[in-house]
């Protein structure tokens, strides 16, 4: 159901809507954070935030509220907030444009979120290259320090808050949580064994949340509507999935972009309604819904649902285009929500070559630490080079499935899994293209991706 | 020749430790101070950031290895990073490459013979919405035109 809103995006756009007057006016800025804080105990505070049903918008979907009820007091030791603004997955470009349109929902939401969980730093870890959205979010904490939002006594509360920006060097993997708090402690952002958790010792060894930078951003935004409320916005409320989000759209539609919508939009809305529908006036060819490790969808699948207890029961026999996104709808179609942001491939896309640029950015990323990943990811990565240079076989081209298998729950994080998943969701769905470059029907030689030259 | 932070940036890198409860969580900061400075990190940087945080040097070579953007050898005056992972592929990021690549004469990872551009590919930076783009020092250039990358180049050349 497609129904447009303006919490996060409202000043996006206005002249200086990133600065602290128009959030102010416009978003009735930090005038929750006060209330919470001057109003609330900490454990109302997360006893509420649990009924905003805030799925992680990371791409895991963990419940936001369930997570920061997982902090306990320690005895000796401080609590941190981690945001993760390391965005770097293929096909995801809402993160950015929050810090850059709209950093104060941020500081805001980490004052709410630090508060809750008993912090009193909040680290906001931004990659390196995006200098734009650290210069904005640095400018949005200065102004709320002067304003007395930030610092020893906010809102005259004696609960000191600190927000920090800090920055990664350029690797995708310190967006996966443990090795984000590696980098943050200043080493090489290999991911951690869990357990512990990061509740149990995360940052510098103590306790710790990480939270996605938009599922932070989306905090005042329910703490002002009230909790249950903002989950009613959503249309699939009832599965727990609940409020409003931002929904990107790339890749060959109209009008590229990130839009504010009520959780429950359809792909089909996203792609025809927000994106303008496909460039060129082509036909849909894929989609892969939520950046790169998403398994991808082709536009004919239909949802199979026969059993009536299913949640998706009632799309049985439908195009997944038509199956609201959400966290667990999507995974009941075989692939994931991921970051709500979907790159579309219009009709005369290669799959293998779309495939083959995917298996190179993974065999870049892996970090190395554990053999299944780092062998393997340069496995399909070569296989994947044979293909296109039209000299792999079918056994190399069956191997594939092993490889990826081998790789899938063998690995300390869930990288491996996010490599295996979109490989194995290519070869399952695009299996005749794979076959016809083995049988010699088709190369790479020529081949692009783009359905047209670029002017 | 030894390296040292200037008097600037080392106040910069002082203020920086004050936001973290450890020295080495400042690793990664003053290795871009370090890198600002300089242009890349060499054996000499490592050892000067070694010595000011109290980290083994392996350590800060550890770090240094791991992350795509410490440059481990000397690099171009301006660094020009063509995005082309599949979103930008999907919008052109290979004819924005191949373009570069004639204009510059130069392939990848290479720099121009003046030593006033390095060309590098990067992996999503994060654009998919705006693409095809390209990161040209700490600035980004978005829904690219190759009239607007030659605008680009141009003035990289001149300046």
């Amino acid at each position: 159901m497609l129904k447009r809103t303006n919490y996060l995006t409202k000043v996006y756009g206005m002249p200086n809507g990133w600065q602290l007057p128009t959030y102010e006016r416009e978003s009735r800025g930090y005038e929750t954070a006060r209330r919470v804080l001057t109003t609330m105990t900490s454990e109302q505070v997360v006893a509420e935030a649990k009924k905003a049903n805030i799925r992680g918008r990371g791409g895991a979907g963990f419940p936001m509220g369930i997570k920061w009820s997982f902090m306990r007091p320690h005895p000796t030791k401080p609590a941190y907030l981690v945001v993760n603004a390391d965005e770097g997955e293929p096909g995801t470009h809402k993160d950015r444009t929050l810090m850059e349109q709209n950093p104060h929902a941020i500081v805001e939401g980490c004052i709410i979120g630090c508060y809750a969980i008993g912090s009193h730093t909040a680290y906001i870890f931004v990659r390196d290259e995006l200098h734009l959205s650290k210069a904005r979010l640095w400018g949005a904490i200065k102004e709320a320090k002067a304003k007395g939002y930030l610092g020893p006594r906010p809102f005259g509360k004696n609960y000191a808050v600190d927000v920090v920006v800090h920055t990664g060097a350029g690797a995708y993997i310190c967006g996966e949580e443990t090795s984000l708090l590696n980098s943050l402690e200043g080493r090489r952002g290999e991911p951690r064994l869990k357990p512990p958790f990061p509740a149990q010792a995360g940052a510098f060894g103590c306790p710790t949340t990480v939270n996605n930078l938009e599922t932070i951003a989306a905090v005042p935004t329910a703490f002002m509507l009230g909790c249950e409320e903002f989950s009613k916005l959503s249309a699939i409320h009832h599965l727990n999935d609940g409020g409003v989000r931002l929904f990107g759209v790339n890749g060959h539609v109209k009008k590229p972009g990130v839009f504010e919508c009520a959780v429950g939009l359809t792909l089909r809305e996203l792609i025809y309604d927000l994106g303008g529908g496909i460039k060129d006036d082509k036909e849909l060819f894929a989609i892969i819904p939520g950046g790169s490790s998403t398994p991808v969808l082709r536009a004919e699948d239909v949802v199979h649902a026969p059993d009536e207890k299913s949640p998706l029961h009632s799309w049985h026999g439908k195009s997944v285009l038509d199956v609201p996104l959400g966290v667990d709808t999507f995974r009941g179609i075989g692939t994931m929500l991921g970051t709500c942001c979907a790159t579309v491939m219009a009709e005369g896309t290669d799959p293998v070559l779309a495939f083959h640029n995917l298996m190179r950015f993974y065999r870049h990323e892996s970090c190395g630490q554990c053999t299944p990943c780092r062998e393997g990811s340069a496995w399909l990565f070569r296989i994947a080079e044979k293909l296109v240079e039209g000299t792999c076989s079918m056994d190399e081209l069956n191997q594939l499935h092993d490889v990826a298998n081998n790789i899938m729950g063998n690995t300390i994080c869930a990288f491996g899994e996010g490599t295996a998943m979109p490989a194995l969701g290519f070869l399952k769905k695009f299996r005749k293209e794979f076959e016809a470059y083995v049988k010699g029907e088709r190369h790479g030689k020529d081949a692009r991706l783009t359905t047209g030259p670029l002017s | 020749m030894p390296f040292a932070l200037n008097p600037e940036r080392d106040r910069e890198l002082d203020e920086i430790l004050t936001r973290y409860p450890t020295k080495m969580a400042a690793c990664i900061p003053a290795l871009h101070l370090c890198q600002d400075q300089n242009g890349w990190i060499s054996d000499e940087v490592i050892a000067w950031v070694s010595g000011r945080l109290d980290l083994p040097p392996a350590h800060v070579k550890g770090v240094v290895t791991f992350y795509t953007l410490f440059n481990q050898e000397p690099v171009g005056k301006h660094q020009v990073w063509v995005c082309r992972t599949l979103p930008c592929a999907l919008r052109g990021a290979g004819d924005v490459l191949g373009h570069c690549q004639k204009r510059l004469g130069i392939k990848e990872g290479e720099t121009t013979a003046d030593g006033k551009i390095t060309l590098r590919t990067a992996e999503c930076l994060a654009s998919c919405g705006t693409a095809p783009m390209m990161q040209v020092d700490k600035e980004y250039h978005e829904n690219l035109t190759l009239e607007e990358v030659d605008k680009i180049l141009d003035k990289l050349r001149q300046g």
